[in-house]
């Protein structure tokens, strides 16, 4: 049941969107970001819409995985929603109620921006493996060396962290079945039991999760890692021609955008 | 003392998914009481898929699992109360351990059934004693403990709570010879004891054929061979082709008869090769 979380995970693929440099993808996210925060009118969102609905095309997501991303965010999505249905003013529906035309649109676009947003972002990480994505964010803040911020350090913990999401999930699924073989009971009884539950699962986990950073430290360091001074890469990053098209493209889209907030549609 | 009835099981993992994979099908399997299976297969073979089936951790896909023929899928308590009746020992078990004291963990799951506090003192003793944990242990913490010693505390843990059936998946993994040889006696004298059913799931032949009433070979997710060790062994081509093989006693005897040594009978373990060399050397030196 744990297995189920998509949540930034990477779909192995060769479409265009997966061969693309990750630090191009990032910078589009980043433009696909700015675009969407300056989308005010339906015609503007329409246009947005499309544009993300073209790259899911290009990176062959299918929509059923996509919408799967969004289940975990469903409440805040709601709630949004239902918040700026009462909270906005504007002409009523119906003459004395507080819900009003401009609520119900403010919701519809609110909800719509979320949900674009998180689509967008999930488009990333499914066509981009956590490696290349944690390589090309150390090259893209390479800068901050300078200023003696530990870039590598910070990116090398990051790409570790999202290898062992996997492993440790297993772990919980394999924790989980074997308390239950021996008669522990997580579905019943308050809160409180229900917390007190969980103990045997996490203190096995947590000694577990200890253990493996130790032998994983170990297996660094006996291959003589020692930070990122003079370190090289097997793969090295390379901007291609689609890169500059793709950015070209991210750089219309803004454009566009900003056409339109002018013209206020 | 519990029987098992296991008709068209059928488990697909994933399912709808680009990731679906058919773990088991159409698995027919009546394992009556007392006796000791041996479960055999290569990793991947759907063996643990199987063995999760058994106690309920698991919800087949289609095909229903009779323990004492009680469908143990039909509702909650039953799906409860035969978590107790079957336990079920985990490969690398001593990764659960994480109570204060070694006797606080193997009283996790007398504790779980709802005993008295002199009941589940006694059942805590008992499971220490046949596993070989000294009462010395038992207020020293599980993860003080060596690697042997956690596993026998941590099957302690299980057969604390009696069940009538045994199921241990790779009990012997990552243990030194006379680690795995004391964990098989432990598993023998538990049955011995109590007439318990027990599986033992391994890929190791010589293992389980010494001490295995009955051998079930799985491949692919079905099952292969379903026999006593002798019928099974009797397959030895078959047996390597997906991934097997015959215990090194068995090898040695086949290896014996292509020289022309007439060797009778069937040899699984060490002693019966013994007795056969044996025997034939009297009738060597007789004819001589």
């Amino acid at each position: 049941m744990l297995k189920d979380i998509t949540l930034g995970q990477y779909f192995p693929g060769d479409t265009v969107a997966h061969r693309l440099d990750p630090r191009t993808k990032l910078l589009l996210v980043i433009i696909y970001i700015v675009g969407l925060f300056n989308a005010n009118g339906w015609a503007s969102y329409a246009f947005v819409i499309l544009i993300t609905a073209l790259s899911m095309a290009i990176s062959k997501i299918k929509p059923k995985s996509a919408l799967k991303g969004l289940k975990p965010l469903v409440i805040i999505i709601i709630l949004t929603a239902v918040l700026n249905i009462f909270y906005t003013g504007g002409t009523p529906i119906i003459e004395g109620w507080i819900i009003t035309w401009e609520g119900i649109a403010r919701a519809v676009m609110m909800s719509l921006r979320i949900i674009l947003l998180i689509v967008g972002t999930f488009m990333l990480t499914y066509t981009t493996s956590p490696i290349a994505l944690t390589d090309g964010l150390e090259i893209m803040l390479n800068p901050l060396k300078k200023i003696k911020i530990p870039v590598h350090e910070m990116s090398m913990m990051m790409s570790m962290a999202l290898r062992f999401i996997p492993t440790l999930i297993e772990e919980t699924d394999k924790i989980m079945s074997a308390q239950k073989a021996r008669g522990a009971d997580f579905d019943s009884g308050n809160l409180f039991q229900r917390a007190k539950a969980l103990l045997p699962i996490l203190v096995p986990l947590f000694v577990s999760a200890f253990r493996r950073a130790d032998e994983l430290a170990v297996a660094m360091e006996s291959r003589c890692y020692h930070g990122g001074k003079g370190r090289t890469r097997m793969k090295q990053l390379r901007m291609q021609g689609i890169d500059a098209w793709a950015l070209l493209l991210g750089a219309a889209f803004l454009a566009v955008i900003f056409v339109m907030k002018r013209f206020g549609l | 003392m519990s029987e098992i009835k296991v008709s068209g099981l059928r488990h697909v993992y994933s399912a709808d998914t680009p990731f679906e994979k058919i773990a088991i099908d159409n698995v027919n399997v009546e394992i009556p009481h007392g006796q000791l299976v041996g479960l055999i297969g290569h990793t991947g073979s759907g063996k643990s898929t199987f063995i999760q089936h058994l106690n309920g951790l698991l919800v087949p896909s289609s095909g229903t699992v009779l323990v004492d023929s009680v469908n143990i899928n039909g509702d909650k308590a039953a799906a409860r109360d035969v978590r107790f009746k079957v336990g079920l020992v985990f490969q690398y078990p001593e990764y659960q351990l994480f109570e204060e004291t070694v006797y606080a963990d193997i009283a996790f799951g007398p504790k779980n059934m709802k005993l008295t506090e002199s009941e589940i003192d006694e059942r805590v003793r008992e499971a220490a004693a046949l596993v070989g944990v000294g009462e010395e242990l038992f207020e020293r913490s599980p993860l003080e403990l060596s690697g042997g010693q956690k596993r026998r505390v941590a099957i302690a843990g299980v057969i604390a709570m009696r069940p009538g059936v045994l199921i241990l998946d790779e009990p012997t993994a990552g243990l030194d010879p006379a680690g795995c040889q004391r964990i098989l006696e432990t598993i023998c004298d538990y049955r011995e004891k109590t007439g318990s059913t027990v599986v033992i799931v391994s890929h190791s032949m010589d293992d389980v054929a010494r001490i295995a009433d009955r051998l079930i070979v799985f491949n692919h997710g079905s099952i292969r061979f379903d026999g006593t060790p002798e019928e099974v062994f009797s397959n030895p081509k078959e047996l390597s082709d997906i991934g097997l093989s015959v215990p090194a006693p068995t090898q040695i005897a086949s290896a014996l008869r292509e020289q022309g040594v007439e060797i009778e009978g069937s040899v699984y373990t060490t002693e019966q090769l013994l007795a056969a060399l044996l025997k034939l050397k009297k009738e060597v030196g007789r004819n001589a």
